[in-house]
């Protein structure tokens, strides 16, 4: 890789974004954890519950903090790295962002200062609102970030304008309910969900491991696992949805991914393994299940998913279409009074495929002086590099089912087994932890590798969207903030397992007085009534 | 969708920059004091306890104030496309290092007391110190390269361009009339977080502030004076030439613009604006002779007005201009050419319209639950939950 601007921007924008996603998942499904114990706290009474909340809050305090300090970097850096796509699409894209802002950011960080601060100045009750109110904006949160997302994918509800010379809003109602980012959003919430269900599970299991905090553990676990299996089970049935909102969105990067090089009669098969080779344009060994990618992506038997070669063919044509369009751009920007009716309907009859010709630029300053080598080389271009997508894809679909095995197992366990885990399995848990991380960064490598060559499909290169910058500006910020945002980890890794060695802070004096009532409440009532005795024997 | 035709392109225009300004103020009214008081740290808390003191007086609050500069960033994006591209881009390493402070701050206020080391308590003082007076001096120091212009230019393609040695070059923004207003930012804000103290904090705390916060009033009033003198004699103004069209499609490019003249000759045109620089000096007055009286909530009070009065005061005397450029006036951005379209402003202002008074109402109701002096033995008594 050469050093340039582009790719030294791309290199730092995806380096803080994945980076920033180590943070974010966790504070998704923490935030509702946590929730869902103190709701658990404040119907039962049981102290037990208000020290979980507290002690896995202090997690989701150091983890939540690092996600909102580099969240900062990625509010402003479309404006920073990404300059030509921030005037060529923010009249879009920056909507969804700002409107996190009102909607999201202000309730969770307004409110998280209260969570942690507001234990004795809040009743029960308006404290336990406090913690969802958290709880719903973080996840608030991703709904706007994925609505901006999926407009990237899928640039719905807008058009170009030739007299701003940037894609404007044509309806906010689109743009809100387009169907890529709504899968992506409840795909990307429940995979946070998960991530936090296997952090709890498996830092529980370490105590159970340890012998200590047991009370705590395996309450913990309880909760985990049943939130943990319906959070896996959802994630995988919403990710076969963007799966197929992909199959008429986003054809090029489905077939990457599955490294269909040619068309199929359908329904088409699934590569199960193979390997795919870019130059050649085959896959190699490949294992192929009859059927299963026609109906996991068209959901019939009878419709037919492009492959790549055909793929590359529409785009050269489309090349050519934006090419025209491209023309009359020219002849109307020069003459902006009087431009003649007929190069505005040449316009706008070919406008949709503008972008395209904006991929010649790599080789030419104005398109409309490519050669047809040119053209084949641009057409060329559409195609992301197949094998890491393919093998990134099948890794983390392999991780989701992994999580809904574990969680089914340890909530059967919970349930039905009197709370036994076997030693081996609750090595297990502390092992799988990092797993979901993986997964997640796997996620969005797919999802925005995938989309390459465009920072905006069909719409915007990203050869064309980065700033006028240098390239020692690239590595002052590159080099600042890998050492910044290194160090960064070291601490909170640091603290996180300070704070999980240390353990809950157990309030003695306050679970003894209350286990005291208890006990006095089973006898008045004589096990009978709404005070049934439910506690394990632990209390 | 033909619901935004209600609102007409310009006035929605208007009211967007109006927000835009709002939003500054918010975070400087908001955010201000917490920087302010990162600044003020190493200079009124000298124990370990005294510092905590300090640091839990914002504790609570300093997340949700952070949102109205992150905000800020979404809504220059959402409503000012084009200033968005060119200022972030165009500042880059001072961006960079605005960023740096404001990333440091939130992991500083967090981490700081969860080890006893003083050492590394110590560590995160200083990051707290940067973290406060970085971005308070910085932006002071962008507003004066705004008023002072910037040299960019655009292509036909819009595509933002920087000029000669300034761009993204840190050192080229520390011009000394930027730096003038650097100075009056920082001590402004530091003022600001000294009223803050003076009505959170009690004892050596509180008092060793509204000592600094005096001083510091004096030099934001004379920093702020220098500076209009400055601008009346020194700086160069722009002004809108030909036909001014103000609900046209958003492309600098299509208006003229002249360089010349003054700035300050906006209070010739509209001389109702001087009430901005009124308040500004008469909330400084009065914030300084409030904390020297040991007032407490009003002088919070006046030091906000002051703030918002001199924010104010830069919008309204660069109206319609946003962001000048020295090398080719032509590409400045104005209130009529560099906003989004009619239809993403109105939608942004039903969300604003939405959320806003929803945020005020509940953000009060947290500033009211955590009503009250934060003492010294309420940070020895509560170790393990507050900083």
């Amino acid at each position: 890789m050469e050093l340039d601007i582009v790719e030294l921007s791309r290199l730092q924008f995806a380096m803080t974004a994945m980076y920033h996603f180590l943070f974010v998942p966790l504070t998704l499904g923490l935030s509702i954890l946590v929730a869902i114990m103190e709701t658990v706290y404040v119907m039962t009474n049981r102290p037990i519950w208000r020290q979980m909340t507290k002690f896995w809050g202090t997690l989701f305090g150091i983890n939540f903090v690092l996600g909102v300090a580099t969240g900062i970097t990625m509010e402003f850096q479309f404006g920073m790295n990404w300059a030509y796509y921030s005037h060529y699409v923010g009249d879009i894209f920056g909507a969804p962002l700002a409107i996190e802002g009102l909607m999201a950011f202000f309730l969770e960080a307004t409110f998280v200062g209260l969570f942690f601060f507001g234990w004795d100045r809040l009743s029960k009750h308006a404290h336990l609102a406090v913690a969802w109110l958290v709880a719903l904006g973080s996840n608030f949160s991703a709904l706007w970030i994925l609505i901006a997302n999926g407009w990237m994918q899928n640039p719905v509800g807008a058009e170009f304008n030739p007299d701003t010379m940037r894609m404007e809003m044509t309806s906010f109602f689109e743009v809100i309910f387009n169907e890529v980012g709504q899968a992506k959003f409840v795909h990307t919430v429940s995979a946070g969900y998960v991530t936090a269900s296997v952090f709890v599970l498996g830092v529980s299991a370490w105590y159970l491991l340890k012998n200590r905090h047991v009370d705590l553990a395996r309450r913990s676990i309880a909760v985990a696992s049943a939130f943990g299996l319906a959070s896996a089970l959802s994630v995988v049935v919403l990710g076969d949805e963007s799966g197929y909102s992909a199959s008429h969105t986003q054809k090029m990067k489905l077939a990457a991914i599955e490294a269909m090089w040619e068309t199929h009669p359908a329904p088409a098969p699934f590569t199960a393994i193979g390997f795919p080779d870019q130059e050649a344009r085959e896959t190699h060994y490949a294992v192929e299940l009859p059927w299963v990618m026609g109906l996991i992506g068209t959901r019939s038997l009878t419709t037919e998913i492009p492959g790549i070669n055909d793929l590359v063919a529409e785009a050269e044509d489309k090349i050519r279409t934006g090419l025209i369009a491209y023309d009359a751009l020219m002849t109307i920007r020069e003459n902006r009074e009087a431009t003649q009716p007929e190069v505005r309907a040449a316009f706008e009859q070919n406008s949709g495929d503008l972008g395209f010709a904006f991929l010649l630029k790599r080789y030419v300053d104005d398109p409309r002086d490519a050669t047809e080598e040119q053209i084949a080389l641009a057409a060329n271009d559409t195609i992301p590099g197949v094998a890491p997508l393919f093998w990134s894809f099948r890794l983390m679909v392999g991780l989701g089912f992994s999580f809904i095995a574990i969680m089914a197992y340890f909530f059967y366990r919970a349930s039905f087994r009197g709370m036994q885990f076997p030693r081996w399995a609750l090595y297990g848990a502390v092992a799988v932890i990092p797993a979901p991380w993986i997964a997640a960064e796997l996620g969005w490598f797919v999802s925005e590798f995938g989309r390459q060559p465009w920072t905006v499909d069909g719409v915007l290169p990203t050869a064309l969207s980065a700033s006028h910058l240098s390239v020692g500006d690239l590595l002052i910020t590159l080099a600042g903030f890998m050492v910044f945002y290194t160090i960064l980890f070291i601490v909170e890794m640091g603290l996180m397992l300070k704070y999980i060695r240390k353990g809950p802070f157990q309030d003695v004096e306050e679970t003894e007085i209350w286990a005291a009532r208890h006990e006095h409440r089973l006898r008045t009532h004589d096990g009978k009534g709404p005070f049934a005795p439910t506690a394990t024997p632990a209390e | 969708m033909i619901l935004h035709t209600l609102i007409d392109y310009e006035i929605l225009r208007v009211i967007w920059w109006a927000l835009l300004g709002v939003l500054l103020i918010g975070f400087a009214l908001t955010d201000g004091f917490d920087m302010g008081v990162g600044a003020l740290l190493p200079f009124v808390a000298k124990t370990d306890v005294e510092r905590r003191v300090a640091i839990n007086t914002v504790g609570p609050v300093w997340e949700g104030n952070q949102v109205w500069f992150i905000l800020g960033g979404g809504a220059i994006f959402a409503a000012w496309p084009p200033l968005y591209a060119v200022s972030f881009s165009g500042f880059y390493l001072a961006m960079f290092a605005v960023l740096s402070a404001l990333i440091l701050r939130p992991v500083a206020f967090k981490y700081r007391s969860k080890r006893d080391d003083p050492r590394w308590r110590s560590t995160w003082d200083w990051a707290l110190f940067v973290g406060g007076a970085a971005p308070a001096l910085l932006f002071g120091v962008a507003v004066g390269n705004v008023l002072l212009g910037v040299p960019f230019h655009l292509t036909p393609d819009l595509m933002p361009m920087y000029d000669g040695t300034y761009y993204g070059k840190f050192l080229g923004l520390l011009r000394p009339f930027a730096l003038l207003a650097g100075v009056v930012s920082l001590s402004m804000l530091v003022m600001h977080g000294a009223a803050w103290l003076s009505l959170k904090a009690e004892g050596p705390v509180a008092e060793r502030a509204r000592t600094i916060g005096v001083r510091a009033g004096m030099v934001a009033a004379g920093g702020y004076a220098l500076a209009g003198l400055w601008m009346a004699f020194g700086i160069d103004g722009f002004s809108l030439t030909g036909d001014v069209v103000r609900d046209g499609p958003s492309n600098p490019l299509y208006s003229e613009v002249a360089r010349g003249g003054t700035w300050l000759s906006a209070y010739l045109e509209r001389p109702w604006i001087i009430f901005a620089p009124v308040m500004g000096f008469a909330g400084i007055g009065l914030a300084v002779r409030g904390l020297q009286a040991g007032r407490e909530v009003s002088t919070l009070l006046w030091s906000k007005m002051a703030i918002a009065g001199i924010i104010a005061s830069v919008g309204l005397t660069m109206f319609p201009f946003i962001l000048p450029s020295t090398v080719d006036p032509t590409s400045s951005l104005t209130v009529w050419d560099a906003s989004s379209s009619h239809l993403t402003l109105f939608v942004m202002l039903v969300a604003t319209a939405i959320f806003m008074p929803l945020i005020l109402l509940y953000t009060a109701w947290v500033y009211k639950v955590l009503w009250g002096k934060v003492t010294e033995d309420d940070v020895n008594g509560n170790s393990h939950s507050l900083y």
